[in-house]
């Protein structure tokens, strides 16, 4: 049986498992209709014509979690960013696990889907904006939505920030040979209120993981959402991270994706802009070896005049990686004034790595400033001649130069203990000391 | 202390240096003049290792030494500094960090311990205020957004810091106004000893007025035509290069 094949006999016995009477299951029951139809998107369709999804469907995964695993903190304790107080979310082999979290429903609400599909206090919420943004023809994010059922629910009331940041983390332990998680997670920020969102997937065994995850975020007026996506799992692991953003007036929302591992890893982050003079900000540092695959999709979708997005994207591909890059711009008629900046920039350092990168602006409105740049290049030889003519060998050269391409992207990270940890990383990746404080 | 022999130099298959011989002893500033194309920036990179630069003749010692083999950055950890005509911007890079990991990796090269941040730090207030350099632009991105003079002076700075052997100062007066090079002048003379030596590579007499050399040497179509003291960078003000030019034909 092929993994589509699966997926739609499971629909039947998780239907045993939620209430069939709530709202949210008609919502479930169109989509799993549209992935009938659809089924897993192949290399036919423009949108994947670099990634494939063959290899994936091929595997046998378990899709639903069998039973409640446990770790022990100080053996993950590395993967949470854990020099500062942070609330936490976490999932072990798609299971909530309490004694590894800390939520709160002091003032703002941070705690679980699943709570909040079956609390009657929820209910307005989940009716207002639950699969509200996300799209209903996208296969894979219509087989989430049919299997939604857990992930993190976030609700921040007006003018309210929580006290520190949230971090969300999935953990696979190897208990299933295959395992396959969709996780559904809905953030909602109400008007001039603030959160700071880490989201991480990690795999802890060599078995095969498929994680196939959608977030919803919605942004009221002035609201201001920083949301960190630090992508750095093992080579078993595959990830397919879905992101819908709404956004209001006057509402900046940030998302900062940093790539560097995983066997598979797809991004669609799509940000949809609801009103004026609203900021949106995509930043991304990839860097790879091996045979890893990321594949950054991007939409911004200017509605209305008087918005901005700006967009930075940063690539190192070592080995026989493989990246791809496609931003697409779309500007309204009416969306006049807008100012849509594109940067993506890549350098290769095996001749065996490629990276496939393409802008597609789209643009109705005549009196926008849109501008959009892709570069691959090697390093730059008149530079590394420099840094060595100082008496820095050309290992760290080579180094200090890469760390200084992606290094301008980890200007807007706001939580400067993730900027550090993010330096270390990018330092470990690039397998050099730099000589000096990151 | 430097010693070049019959130097022959190609980028690209094409000969730029067609035998150049040079002899810098410690304690002496060298000055090399020349018209454009001479091969004056060429005869500068292959000193300091340039790879797309090829020897096909001849050689260059420093302290007895063969160079050929080494990578710029050993040459570095020899005390060769080379001054560019054009230096880098690195964006990313602020200009203190830079320093720290020059000076630290030329020290790990020399088996020593990383210098005490104090230390550096101290290091770094004296030289840059030798140069007249705003404490601000020393945490600026290397380079980035300075202008000619800044970057020379950055040059000079680094020159400073590293404290070489031998400096070879490439067209470092081009692009700075009298009292840019009188400041970077002034802070090339404080770093002149008997145990050091300078090659000031320039068009022009003006340096030489500032930063007085022993002697002269004058560049033509990849040779020395011409050497002599620094009387010599006179007569090439007042004359020009082309009775050079014939003289070296004949």
């Amino acid at each position: 049986m092929d993994l589509k094949d699966k997926l739609l006999s499971s629909f039947i016995a998780f239907e045993n498992n939620v209430d069939l009477d709530h709202p949210v299951h008609e919502v479930r029951s169109e989509a799993i209709k549209n992935f009938e139809t659809k089924g897993f998107p192949s290399k036919k369709d423009e949108a994947w014509k670099y990634t494939s999804l063959n290899n994936i469907q091929k595997v046998d995964f378990s899709v639903f979690p069998k039973e409640e695993n446990t770790l022990d903190y100080k053996d993950i304790k590395k993967y949470f960013l854990h020099e500062i107080d942070t609330y936490k979310i976490v999932f072990i082999d798609g299971v909530y696990s309490s004694y590894l979290s800390e939520t709160t429903h002091d003032g703002v609400d941070v705690c679980l889907m699943s709570a909040a599909f079956s609390k009657p206090m929820y209910r307005q919420i989940i009716e207002l904006y639950f699969n509200k943004v996300a799209s209903k023809d996208e296969s894979l994010t219509t087989l989430n939505t049919a299997f939604s059922k857990e992930g993190a629910y976030i609700y921040i009331p007006k003018n309210k920030a929580p006290r520190k940041p949230i971090q969300i983390i999935h953990f696979a332990t190897g208990n299933e040979a295959a395992l396959m998680l969709q996780p559904r997670n809905l953030v909602v920020v109400e008007e001039n209120a603030e959160v700071q969102i880490i989201e991480r997937h990690q795999s802890l065994t060599s078995n095969e993981v498929f994680t196939n995850s959608v977030t919803e975020i919605f942004a009221a007026k002035d609201a201001i959402v920083d949301y960190y996506k630090v992508q750095n799992d093992r080579d078993n692991a595959s990830l397919i991270d879905n992101t819908y953003i709404s956004q209001k007036n006057s509402s900046i929302v940030r998302v900062h994706t940093f790539s560097f591992g995983g066997k598979l890893t797809r991004n669609n982050l799509n940000f949809y802009q609801n009103g004026e003079r609203i900021d949106s900000v995509l930043k991304g540092v990839t860097i790879l070896g091996e045979k890893q695959h990321v594949d950054h999709h991007t939409l911004v979708h200017h509605a209305q005049p008087n918005c901005e997005s700006h967009q930075d994207y940063k690539g190192i591909f070592g080995e026989k990686s493989t990246g791809v890059f496609n931003g697409k711009i779309i500007v309204d008629k009416i969306a006049q004034k807008t100012n849509a900046f594109q940067q993506n920039n890549n350098i290769l350092i095996s001749d065996k790595a490629t990276i496939n990168t393409k802008p597609q602006l789209e643009i109705f409105a005549d009196d926008v400033k849109c501008s959009h740049g892709c570069t691959i290049g090697q390093l730059d030889e008149d530079a590394l001649f420099y840094l060595q003519s100082r008496g820095i060998p050309k290992k760290e050269a080579v180094a200090l130069l890469m760390y200084a391409f992606a290094n301008n992207v980890l200007e807007s990270v706001r939580i400067p203990e993730l900027k550090t940890r993010i330096n270390k990383i990018i330092a470990n990746k690039l397998g050099v000391r730099v000589g000096f404080e990151l | 202390m430097l010693e070049i022999k019959n130097l022959h130099a190609s980028v690209e298959d094409k000969e730029i240096l067609k035998g150049i011989n040079l002899q810098v002893n410690a304690g002496e500033v060298h000055a090399i003049m020349g018209p454009n194309g001479s091969g004056k920036s060429t005869l500068a990179s292959v000193i300091a290792g340039k790879e797309e630069f090829e020897i096909n003749k001849g050689s260059v010692f420093l302290e007895g030494e063969d160079l050929e083999e080494l990578a710029p950055e050993e040459r570095a950890h020899k005390g060769i500094f080379l001054s560019f005509q054009y230096p880098v911007e690195i964006p990313g890079v602020t200009v203190t960090n830079f320093m720290k990991t020059a000076i630290n990796e030329s020290r790990k090269a020399r088996g020593l311990e990383d210098m005490p941040a104090n230390q550096m730090l101290k290091q770094i207030r004296e030289k840059s205020e030798l140069l007249e350099i705003d404490r601000k632009f020393l945490s600026r991105s290397l380079n980035e957004g300075f202008s000619g003079g800044e970057k020379k002076r950055n040059e000079i700075f680094q020159m400073a810091m590293l404290e070489p052997k031998l400096a070879i100062l490439d067209e470092t007066d081009s692009g700075l106004d009298i009292d840019a090079l009188r400041i970077v002048a002034n802070g090339v003379n404080k770093l002149r000893g008997k145990d050091n030596a300078i090659i000031v590579i320039t068009h022009y007499q003006r340096l030489l007025e500032h930063i007085i050399p022993d002697f002269v040497h004058v560049l033509h179509d990849g040779k020395i035509v011409k050497s002599g003291t620094k009387e010599l960078a006179l007569e090439l003000e007042e004359k020009g290069y082309d009775w050079l030019k014939q003289e070296s034909v004949v």
